[in-house]
């Protein structure tokens, strides 16, 4: 069994190894456009893909403090205010929902992209996520400690 | 010339990035979106803040924080809009506005933080 491949099989994998562009000829079943909402796992997926909106738009939101802390004390006061409009309350709230969502879903997809092995045998998923998750609460905690004041 | 792909290097750029968000971000999400403007904890004066980010190691790890998460955000944006909007042959465009507006945000960030006086 030696001569497995049909010749234009063959010639094809020679000749385009990358991406298959859309091709006119070719039957294909059409996919909605919206096949990402009809199952539970593939709306998870794409919350998680969407999760990266909420993560750029707090770092916009640390740009514009930085901005307005270079200005000086008047507009950083100024923007602290600003910080409390109901709007930013609620998209910031949203925000945050959205990036727990995203530490989550990394730390539990860490162990999957990260295969180690000791002694022939594959470490257990919980051993690899289980540190991330210990760092991720030491960091936050010395994060508090670090910004907020005593009353 | 042998046709490289720049897909393993922004693969590494979303990855560092996501790490980075998945640290950082709540935390700072949670005390300056939340706790500090609902007042359930005080935030550092004008004055203490300043001194937080005129230390250099605060102000790499702010410029880290910005430029990799942009930079997780540009990857994942660009391939949500492509297979979530089928706008696959729009790809070119769509991963130039993407990256694009990544670094225009990771200039921003070394702009601001470079010379923090």
């Amino acid at each position: 069994m030696v001569q497995g491949f049909p010749k234009a099989l063959e010639q094809e994998m020679k000749t385009s190894p990358a991406y298959r562009q859309y091709h006119p000829k070719w039957y294909r079943t059409k996919v909605s456009t919206y096949w990402w909402s009809h199952q539970w796992p593939y709306l998870k997926f794409m919350l998680r893909e969407l999760s990266s909106v909420p993560v750029a738009f707090f770092v916009v939101i640390i740009l514009l403090q930085l901005w307005s802390l270079r200005e000086g004390s008047e507009s950083y006061l100024e923007f602290q205010q600003w910080l409390k409009k109901p709007i930013l309350i609620i998209l910031n709230g949203l925000s945050f929902v959205f990036v727990l969502f995203h530490t989550i879903t990394w730390f539990n997809l860490a162990p999957k992209a990260m295969v180690i092995r000791w002694r022939g045998k594959r470490v257990p998923d919980l051993l690899i996520s289980s540190p991330n998750y210990l760092a991720w609460l030491v960091i936050s905690g010395l994060m508090i400690l670090l910004l907020t004041r005593q009353g | 010339m042998v046709n490289r792909s720049n897909e393993p290097f922004l693969w590494a750029l979303f990855s560092a990035g996501g790490v980075v968000a998945a640290f950082f971000l709540p935390v700072l999400l949670f005390l300056y979106g939340l706790a500090f403007p609902l007042g359930w904890l005080n935030p550092p004066s004008y004055q203490e803040t300043l001194e937080l980010v005129q230390h250099p190691l605060a102000r790499l790890i702010l410029f880290l924080i910005c430029s990799l998460s942009l930079f997780h955000w540009a990857h994942r944006f660009r391939f949500t809009v492509d297979d979530g909007l089928q706008l696959k042959h729009l790809d070119k465009l769509i991963a130039i506005c993407c990256y694009g507006a990544a670094i225009v945000g990771t200039i921003a960030a070394g702009y601001l933080l470079w010379d923090f006086s």
